[in-house]
């Protein structure tokens, strides 16, 4: 399995899906070799055998790149992010180059590790894919995570569109993460439907995490509603700012956490000063591991605006942390949960209209709070992994 | 071998619109016309009409064809607006003399579990409408969606009611048959009519269903299992929209209405209304402590009153009533009780992992949360108008509400 990022080493969904997917595979009997381009210190995981491209290839002078703003990033950030790495010499030419570098060493080891299917993640790893494959002539299975016209809000960049969709059409199976994601693949790619298979993802049942039962100094008195994910054209944190100014209209006594990093943070700052609600919005920069979980539990209500959400795990681990939420309906979650609200990502009035409603009325908070936590228990790692698995006997074959 | 009672609802609420939170204080039209007239003339020319014609030729062929209707007001109000045409149809069959109405909340609410007082004017009003439209003071009363104890057949009976309806729910029964007449612990003389629920939902539920192994049910066949039957009477209760809305044309349910009467009177059996009953000796008292109802599998109003939501809404309803009939203003009377009509509080339910499938088809909105922010929305806007110039006008009253919870 060639992926980007491994937790600890991640940013974003990505990470944390192919940690939840190879413990799944493991659960079910599959033995998965992981090759990211880095494996740094602290990533480790008993049920799965992780590679780092660095460790075997240290001859083509592999570098740890920070690699989720490469690839989630929007096309004008590459130069932006790249370009102090290139001045100093330490990388090549871009992200392309990279992923080409990828590909390379993805020949060496498809020679050296023995294997039945080649599993590859979004279009970084495609190359590697097809590389691994022409070397040992195993089926490939290209997992879509988000599409390009997904992570650019429709205004893709060609070089990674064509490299996406030449992973796509090599592939013996695509799995998108929801019907959502497979729209968008049909819609852009001529990839004949009989080969795309949807497999939402689960999310882990239990974890420490959870049960922190977090309480903040910020929580008395005050109601939080909070935004957590890359700060991005993607995630929508532009109508969560539009929506704060309206909603404290109605409700002055409501506090506004944007949680993440990501392009469009001085522009979303820029804008709560704007709208003068710049003591009403907290802003805390990218949050990991426990932090994480801590912001979902003190906060009263969590909301995803996404513009374009191939499948958002985030929704699942807020209702895990007993937060409810407010979900894009462009949104491949929303296919799959019942118990949330579910609001158009450009529809302001209709969002302010439900956090208002959800703070002001502690029984649609405490229905949706109840019903969503309930509903969230039927998501684990076991599904998701019973269904890859199954389609791996199917490419065997 | 017993008479067929045949009793049919007929029911359309006033839907919501998709009110939202800056419509407070700036709108009050609450009501979606376009979508209920929609509704209403897609049920008129899949049911009403076509049923109605049904029904007036069986009463033109078969001497002893009888029927009962329960009409509410909520409905009428919504043909004379969208359908005048199935008001005509009613009319005409009224002037059979074959069919017989009853009385109920005008609004179709449950305002018996909440308001006493205001139960009993939703019941004096369609007391006065079934009057002036159909020259008929009825003696039997049904409550909405069949809601029923001790303590509605005990005001019923207070309110000159003979006869009341109510479902033949398994826990009530304990084994007894549903197909005799029995007589509530609380009342006097008060006749219990209760429903078949096996033969009734075995047309309103099962009719087309070909996964049933009654399925095709004919005429001929639903005959032959009323045959045998001991008893009194054999009381089939439903919706009136099964006929066309809820079993679709082309599932044959037309005809079966049509043959049913011919091949009952095969079998020697013929119909009566609910209110002949009123006379027969009872077989036995029925103690009924907690309220049961034809809905869902549990025959409760948890469909209704199951979760926060629901009852935070109907106490809230309730509890402006001195003030919404204080106003004096009609149209905001009006618009009150039009919010207590049942259904309002069906789409906020969220019994969905059992039998919520029936729910969901119902539910004008894409969740039973959506639809508690619009209604929670538009009694913010009756506190508004009730409350408004008390001090210094809306903007006041608006801080009132945000500062209360």
């Amino acid at each position: 399995m060639f992926g980007w990022e491994f937790p600890p080493y991640k940013t974003g969904g990505l990470g944390t899906a192919c940690y939840g997917l190879t413990k799944g595979l493991a659960r079910n009997g599959v033995h998965v070799t992981f090759v990211m381009p880095v494996a740094p210190e602290g990533a480790a995981a008993e049920f799965v055998k992780l590679i780092g491209a660095n460790q075997l290839a240290k001859k083509l002078k592999l570098i740890e790149v920070p690699a989720m703003l490469a690839p989630y990033g929007t096309a004008e950030g590459y130069a932006a992010d790249y370009a102090p790495l290139n001045a100093k010499g330490l990388y090549g030419k871009n992200i392309y180059t990279e992923a080409k570098r990828f590909a390379k060493i993805a020949k060496a080891i498809a020679h050296k590790e023995k294997h039945d299917v080649i599993h590859v993640h979004d279009w970084m790893t495609y190359e590697a894919g097809i590389a691994a494959r022409n070397v040992s002539g195993k089926p490939l299975v290209a997992h879509i995570h988000a599409t390009e016209h997904d992570r650019t809000g429709g205004k893709p960049n060609p070089h990674i569109a064509h490299w996406e969709y030449r992973g796509l059409k090599a592939a013996d199976i695509v799995i998108a993460n929801s019907e959502f994601t497979k729209r968008n693949v049909l819609l852009q790619y001529k990839i004949p439907e009989e080969k795309i298979r949807v497999v939402h993802w689960g999310i882990e049942e239990d974890h420490p995490h959870y049960k922190l039962d977090y309480q903040s100094i910020l929580n008395k008195k005050r109601k939080i509603v909070l935004f957590l994910g890359r700060v991005t054209l993607q995630k929508g944190p532009d109508y969560f700012v539009e929506v704060a100014k309206k909603v404290l209209r109605f409700e002055p006594n409501t506090l506004f956490i944007v949680a993440g990093d990501g392009d469009m943070l001085p522009k979303v700052i820029h804008r709560a000063h704007e709208l003068r609600i710049s003591d009403k919005v907290i802003f805390t920069g990218f949050l990991q591991g426990a932090d994480v979980h801590k912001a979902f539990q003190m906060a009263d209500l969590y909301v995803m605006p996404s513009v374009s959400e191939p499948f958002g795990l985030v929704a699942l681990e807020s209702l895990k942390n007993n937060t409810p939420t407010i979900i894009s309906k462009q949104s491949g979650v929303s296919e799959v949960l019942h118990h949330c609200l579910k609001v158009d990502f450009w529809d302001v009035d209709r969002m302010t209209d439900m956090i208002v409603n959800m703070l002001k009325h502690t029984e649609l908070h405490e229905e949706l709070r109840e019903n969503g936590y309930h509903e969230v228990q039927k998501f684990n790692l076991d599904e998701p992994a019973r269904k890859v698995r199954d389609i791996y006997n199917e490419v065997i074959r | 071998m017993t008479n067929v009672c045949l009793y049919f609802q007929v029911h359309q609420p006033f839907r919501m619109r998709k009110y939202n939170v800056f419509d407070i204080g700036h709108n009050s039209a609450y009501f979606d016309d376009k979508k209920n007239r929609e509704v209403m003339q897609k049920v008129a020319k899949k049911c009403y009409l076509p049923a109605n014609r049904v029904l007036r030729n069986l009463i033109a062929r078969h001497d002893d064809f009888k029927v009962a209707f329960s009409i509410t007001g909520t409905a009428f109000e919504q043909f004379e607006k969208f359908a005048p045409a199935v008001l005509d149809s009613f009319e005409e069959l009224a002037s059979t003399g074959a069919v017989e109405f009853l009385n109920e909340t005008y609004h179709h609410s449950l305002s018996f579990l909440h308001h006493k007082e205001e139960f009993l004017e939703q019941v004096r009003m369609h007391q006065r409408l079934i009057k002036d439209r159909f020259k008929q003071k009825p003696i039997v009363f049904r409550n909405t969606e069949l809601v029923y104890n001790n303590e509605l057949a005990k005001v019923a009976e207070e309110l000159g009611y003979k006869v009341v309806l109510a479902e033949g729910a398994d826990h009530i029964l304990r084994g007894k048959s549903p197909n005799y007449v029995y007589t509530p612990k609380t009342t006097k003389r008060m006749r219990l009519l209760l429903k078949n629920y096996k033969l009734s939902d075995d047309i309103a539920f099962r009719f087309s269903n070909k996964n049933w192994p009654g399925y095709p049910v004919t005429a001929k066949k639903y005959a032959d299992w009323i045959a045998p039957i001991l008893g009194d009477t054999t009381n089939l209760f439903m919706d009136y929209e099964t006929f066309g809305e809820h079993q679709w044309e082309d599932t044959g349910i037309f005809d079966f209405l049509e043959n049913l009467p011919r091949e009952l009177k095969r079998k020697g059996i013929s119909f009566h209304w609910p209110s002949e009953l009123a006379k027969v000796e009872p077989k036995d008292e029925l103690d009924v402590h907690h309220p049961i109802s034809w809905a869902d599998i549990e025959r409760d109003v948890s469909a209704w009153l199951g979760n926060r939501m629901q009852n935070a809404a109907a106490e809230r309803l309730y509890a402006l009533r001195k003030d919404v009939l204080a106003s004096k203003d009609a149209d905001l009377i009006d618009a009150w009780r039009k919010l207590s009509t049942s259904d309002h509080f069906y789409y906020m339910c969220t019994k969905w992992f059992n039998d919520g499938d029936v729910h969901k088809y119902f539910n004008p909105y894409d969740s039973p949360y959506e639809a508690f922010i619009a209604y929670m929305n538009i009694l913010n806007d009756i506190i508004l108008r009730v409350k408004g110039d008390e001090r210094t006008g809306v903007g006041a009253a608006l801080k009132r509400w945000m500062s209360t919870s």
